[in-house]
């Protein structure tokens, strides 16, 4: 999923700053799993603006509404009606929900309620860790399975680096070395011989690298 | 066609069979071309190459490039060292072919330290390639005369081509493995990470010689003296991939107070010493970190002086 995470109340009041009618707009995809863009958190956030409203004796109405998904223009378009006395929205999907809300509602001032994280799943309750950094080749069957794109500080292909310590990445005590998973994964499996295998470097062109992606299914495209 | 592979001062001590010393330089964080030309005055008739670090921990200074160009004027042979965090395969290989022109002849590739250690953690990493690779291009470059897309190169440059290798990092059983790999990726020398615990290496190198990697490229033990017992406990602690033992820690502690970093250099010697006499080593790669004025001192009493002239 794409996992977020809750921008600062104080940011989102000084973004807002002379708007009196906004909606908060949630998403039931990634951002409703992830805690922190689903109908919960449109009440929440919705909430605590009016109270800061209130504290600060500003006029401001809020309204609530979550979109099945706001990557989609079809439910987009649901919210024709809903959005129409408001002068601004909070999107709290990930940054694609502002841009697709943007885009069909263009006399609308929208901002954005949440920082959008990277590609990844909990790891535990409560914690998500990046799984994926989207490069438009997958190679994961070359490392055990697992992916020193994403989760490599410096992204080698040919690891580890000679900051490895006891599992650990240098960059942080916290942050897992990836290769020493790769590595250790690799030899139990006694692929070794995988592991020697000289992996040159990445065409990267289906990355961001080759500039903003998209995707094209003929079987698909009325 | 030269026996050579880049007619690299380096390369010949080495091919002649002669204990190599090589040292290391880090470049002014500033235009101060004079403290650069000091330190250089310093290692000059020390040292077969001194090594030129490219932004060390992620720290901005002089192009590591520029400053070998100084060290050539200076009637130094620079190790040219580039890392794969600040530039693309673009930038890589212009640069390569510009050093090559104005006379560098040795380069050591790095993946480099994470931008996160230095004075710009702020700042987008590149890591297009990786130093497995970079060492490959290079290799590619000289001796295939193409560049990483295939394309001819007219004049090739030709490098002496140097990788690192930390035999203290882990996963410890992977070590002598990846540096097999980055020989078959065409290292022709290596330099070690600083060495502290000489237990740990011996057993490093007993395993490289096994597998005869000490035949196929010349490996050069790294040292750093320990100028004080702050520097060996951080080194110790924060310092991610070293191993400095409790031992030497209390070695130079019983030294008393201002006499650590003479212990230091002794330890130092004492390893150069024993560096000289142990399989599969090639040569000692000196890191006095702005230690420079006291390299001609510990070569004189590592007696490595005079340098083979080849």
């Amino acid at each position: 999923m794409i996992v977020a995470e809750p921008k600062p109340i104080k940011e989102i009041l000084e973004m807002i700053e002379g708007v009196h009618k906004i909606l908060v707009v949630g998403c039931k995809g990634c951002v409703t799993v992830c805690n922190v863009g689903g109908s919960k958190e449109v009440g929440i956030l919705a909430s605590t603006l009016r109270i800061a409203g209130k504290r600060d004796g500003k006029e401001l109405e809020v309204g609530e509404y979550t979109l099945e998904r706001q990557c989609d223009p079809e439910y987009v378009a649901e919210l024709e009606d809903v959005v129409a006395p408001y002068d601004a929205v909070i999107s709290i999907a990930c940054g694609v929900g502002p841009q697709f809300l943007s885009e069909r509602y263009s006399s609308k001032k929208i901002f954005p309620g949440v920082n959008t994280k990277f590609m990844g799943g909990a790891v535990e309750h409560g914690i998500w860790a990046e799984r994926c950094a989207g490069c438009g080749t997958c190679v994961v069957h070359y490392f055990g399975g697992l992916c020193p794109i994403a989760r490599c500080s410096k992204s080698l292909l040919n690891g580890p680096c000679g900051g490895s310590s006891k599992g650990k990445c240098e960059i942080a005590p916290d942050v897992d070395c990836i290769w020493d998973m790769i590595v250790t994964k690799l030899m139990q499996e006694d692929r070794l011989d995988d592991l020697l295998q000289f992996r040159p470097a990445k065409n990267w062109t289906t990355a961001r690298d080759g500039g903003p992606r998209r995707m094209i299914r003929e079987e698909l495209v009325k | 066609m030269s026996a050579y592979k880049s007619e690299s001062n380096l390369e010949k001590v080495l091919k002649a069979g002669h204990f190599a010393f090589t040292g290391e330089c880090g470049p002014p964080q500033g235009a101060n071309i004079d403290v650069l030309r000091e330190k250089a005055q310093h290692l000059k008739g020390c040292v077969d190459a001194v090594n030129v670090t490219d932004n060390q921990t992620a720290v901005v200074r002089m192009s590591s490039w520029a400053a070998s160009l100084v060290l050539l004027q200076e009637g130094l042979e620079p190790n040219f060292q580039m890392v794969c965090r600040d530039r693309n395969r673009l930038a890589m290989q212009s640069d390569i072919l510009g050093i090559y022109v104005h006379g560098v002849r040795n380069m050591l590739c790095l993946s480099g330290d994470h931008q996160k250690f230095g004075n710009h953690p702020e700042s987008k990493n590149v890591f297009d390639i990786d130093s497995m690779q970079l060492i490959n291009m290079v290799k590619t470059m000289r001796d295939e005369g193409k560049f990483l897309n295939g394309q001819d190169i007219d004049v090739p440059p030709r490098l002496f081509i140097g990788a690192a290798s930390n035999p203290f990092a882990d996963p410890s059983e992977f070590r002598a493995y990846r540096l097999a790999k980055k020989i078959a990726a065409g290292a022709d020398f290596v330099q070690t990470q600083c060495i502290y615990n000489m237990k740990r290496f011996r057993d490093f190198m007993k395993q490289v010689v096994d597998m005869g990697l000490h035949e196929k490229c010349a490996i050069l033990a790294g040292v750093t003296p320990m100028k004080s017992v702050g520097m060996a406990r951080y080194m110790a602690k924060q310092v991610p991939g070293m191993d400095v033992p409790e031992e030497l820690i209390k070695r130079l502690q019983g030294a008393g107070k201002g006499k650590v970093a003479e212990e230091g250099i002794r330890f130092a010697v004492e390893q150069i010493e024993e560096f000289k006499e142990m399989e599969g080593i090639a040569g000692v790669h000196l890191m006095a970190i702005e230690w420079e004025h006291r390299v001609p001192e510990i070569a004189e009493r590592a007696r490595v002086l005079p340098r083979p002239q080849v």
